[in-house]
C-alpha cells in the first residue's frame, strides 16, 4: 500500500503545456493545456477524429511531439517513467500466442508467483477457462478485457484505457468499470476515453473535452453534463443522448 | 514405353542402385548446404532490413526483389565467368566442383530469403512496434518475439528456397558440368538421360523429383492452415 502510493506520486502532477502533434502536414494535437491530478479518473471525450487516442498515445511517449511539453511530476519522460504507465490500445494488439503467453510476456520472470498473478488477472476479467486459448481467436470485447489485464498486469501508476468498454456487453461492461473504480482507489491515476457519457458520469472526476485537435474544456464532470461551456461540446452531449 | 519406364524406374529405387543413390545423395548435400548458407545469410540481413531504417534501404530492398527472378542460366554463366581458370577467382579451382554448385544456387535463393524475411518481419514488426515501445520492451526482446511469432511464415520461406534449390537445373549444369561420379545431380542427371534417350533413369529421377516437391507443398500446406487456425499468421 505504502509502495503504491509512493509510485503514484512520482508521476503526478501530470503538467501538460502547449502540446502539439503534427502527423504529415496536419496538426492532430493544438497547443494542448493541462494538468492531471494525483489519482484522478479523466475521460476524455470528443467526436471521431478529434485525437483522443492520439493524446494518450502522445502522454505515452509513442508519438514524436512538434512542440511542447509533458511532465510527470516535474520530470520529462525516462526509462523509469515509461515503466510506470500502460497504455490499453483502442483496437487490441495481441501477440500470435495464447491468452496465458500474452500474459507471461510482459513479465519478466516467470514461475509459480507470477502465474498465479497473471491467472488472478485473468478471472478478474473473466477470462482464466481461455488461458490456452489463441488470443487472436477471442472475440472482440474479450480481446479487450485481455489488454486491460494484461495491463493491469505490470501494475502501472498511470492506467491510459483508449475506449475499453467499446465492444463490451453490459455485463462485462459492469465488471470493467467496477475494476476501474476498483484500481483507482488502489491509487492509480487513470485516463479514458469512450463514447459512452453514462460512463464518463459513472466513473468520471474530470472531463476534458476534445474537437479537432484543440482541447475546449477542461472541468468537473459534474459540471460538464450540467452546462457544459462551449457549443461544440453541447452539440456532442446532445447528439450522443439523441442516439 | 513409358510404362515399362516406369516399372525401370521402380526397380532402381527399390533395388538400391547405386549410381542412383549417388546422385540422389549430392543433390540433397547440395540443396541443403546452399539452403542454410543463406540462410545464415539471408535471415539476418532480411530481419535487419526490415527493422532499421538507413539511407537506401528501399534500394536495397528493390535490388534483392529483382534478384528473385534471377534467370538460373544467367546466374550460372556469372559465376562460371568468376571462377574460370582465367577468371577473378580462377584460382579457387572450384570449376566444375560440389562448391560451385553451392556458390550459384546460393546467389539463386539468397534474395529469395532475403527479400521475403524482410517482408514478415516488416509487417509483424509493424503490428507489435507500438505495444512494445508502450511496455518498453529491450529492442533485442522485441526482435526475438517479432521472429518468434513469424515463426510458421519463415519456415514458409525456407522451404520455398530449398524447392527451388532442389529443383534447379540450369545454373549448376553450367557450373558444375555434370561430371559422373562428382557432379551430376538429379536435374542435370534428368537433362542428360532424356537427351540420350535413356528414360528409365530419367524418369525415376523425376519422380523422385515429383515427390520431394509434393512433400514440400504438404508440409507448407499443413503448417499454413495449423497457423492459419490459431491466427498466427
Ligand atoms: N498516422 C497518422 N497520420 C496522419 N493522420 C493521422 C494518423 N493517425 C491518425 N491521424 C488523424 O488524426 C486524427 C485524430 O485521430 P485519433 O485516432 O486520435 O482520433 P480519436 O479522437 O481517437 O477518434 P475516435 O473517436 O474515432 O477513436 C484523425 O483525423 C486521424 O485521421
Ligand atoms: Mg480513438
Amino acid at each position: 500500500m505504502f509502495d503504491e502510493q509512493k509510485k503514484s506520486k512520482s508521476l503526478t502532477p501530470i503538467v501538460i503545456s502547449n502540446l502539439s502533434l503534427l502527423l504529415g502536414k496536419t496538426k492532430i494535437l493544438d497547443k494542448i493545456k493541462c494538468k492531471i491530478h494525483n489519482k484522478s479518473i479523466i475521460a476524455v471525450l470528443g467526436p471521431n477524429g478529434a485525437g483522443k487516442s492520439l493524446f494518450l498515445k502522445t502522454i505515452n511517449g509513442l508519438t514524436p511531439v512538434e512542440s511542447g511539453k509533458i511532465k510527470f511530476n516535474s520530470k520529462e519522460i525516462n526509462y523509469q517513467i515509461r515503466k510506470e504507465i500502460a497504455l490499453v490500445f483502442q483496437k487490441p494488439t495481441l501477440l500470435r500466442r495464447t491468452v496465458l503467453e500474452n500474459m507471461q510476456f510482459v513479465l519478466e520472470k516467470k514461475n509459480k508467483l507470477s502465474n498465479l498473478e497473471i491467472m488472478n488477472h485473468l478471472q478478474k476479467v473473466g477470462l482464466d477457462t481461455y488461458k490456452h486459448k489463441p488470443a487472436r481467436l477471442l472475440s472482440g470485447g474479450e480481446q479487450q478485457r485481455l489488454s486491460l489485464a494484461r495491463a493491469l498486469l505490470i501494475n502501472p501508476s498511470l492506467l491510459l484505457l483508449d475506449e475499453p468498454t467499446a465492444n463490451l456487453d453490459p455485463y462485462s461492461l459492469n465488471l470493467i468499470e467496477e475494476i476501474i473504480l476498483d484500481e483507482n482507489k488502489k491509487g492509480k491515476t487513470i485516463i479514458l476515453t469512450t463514447h459512452d457519457m453514462g460512463q464518463a458520469k459513472r466513473l468520471a472526476k474530470e472531463i476534458l473535452f476534445f474537437d479537432k485537435g484543440k482541447l475546449l474544456e477542461q472541468t468537473k464532470a459534474i459540471n460538464f453534463f450540467a452546462k457544459p461551456k462551449t457549443k461544440e461540446a453541447q452539440n456532442y452531449i446532445n447528439g450522443k443522448i439523441l442516439l | 514405353m513409358i510404362l515399362e519406364s516406369f516399372t525401370h524406374a521402380f526397380d532402381l529405387v527399390l533395388t538400391l542402385d547405386k549410381d542412383f543413390f549417388e546422385i540422389l545423395l549430392l543433390s540433397m548435400k547440395v540443396s541443403f548446404l546452399s539452403l542454410l548458407l543463406s540462410c545464415l545469410m539471408g535471415l539476418p540481413l532480411g530481419t535487419y532490413l526490415a527493422i532499421k531504417n538507413f539511407w537506401g534501404r528501399d534500394t536495397v530492398l528493390i535490388m534483392f526483389n529483382a534478384m528473385m527472378g534471377l534467370p538460373p542460366v544467367v546466374v550460372g554463366l556469372i559465376v562460371y565467368l568468376l571462377i574460370s581458370r582465367s577468371g577473378p577467382f580462377g584460382w579457387l579451382g572450384v570449376l566444375y566442383t560440389p562448391t560451385a554448385m553451392i556458390i550459384a544456387q546460393m546467389i539463386l535463393i539468397t534474395p529469395i530469403v532475403v527479400s521475403l524475411t524482410a517482408q514478415i518481419i516488416e509487417e509483424i514488426n509493424e503490428e507489435y512496434k507500438d505495444l512494445f515501445k508502450s511496455l518498453v520492451i529491450s529492442s533485442h526482446k522485441a526482435l526475438i518475439a517479432c521472429l518468434y511469432d513469424a515463426r510458421y511464415s519463415i519456415l514458409t520461406v525456407i522451404l520455398a528456397g530449398f524447392g527451388r534449390a532442389v529443383s534447379e537445373v540450369g545454373a549448376v549444369i553450367i557450373v558444375g558440368g555434370n561430371i559422373d561420379h562428382l557432379t551430376r545431380v538429379m536435374t542435370t542427371t534428368i537433362a542428360l538421360e532424356t537427351s540420350k534417350g535413356n528414360l528409365s533413369l530419367a524418369l525415376a529421377l523425376g519422380i523422385i523429383l515429383l515427390l520431394i516437391a509434393l512433400t514440400i507443398n504438404l508440409i507448407l500446406i499443413s503448417l499454413k492452415t495449423r497457423a492459419k487456425r490459431r491466427m498466427y499468421v
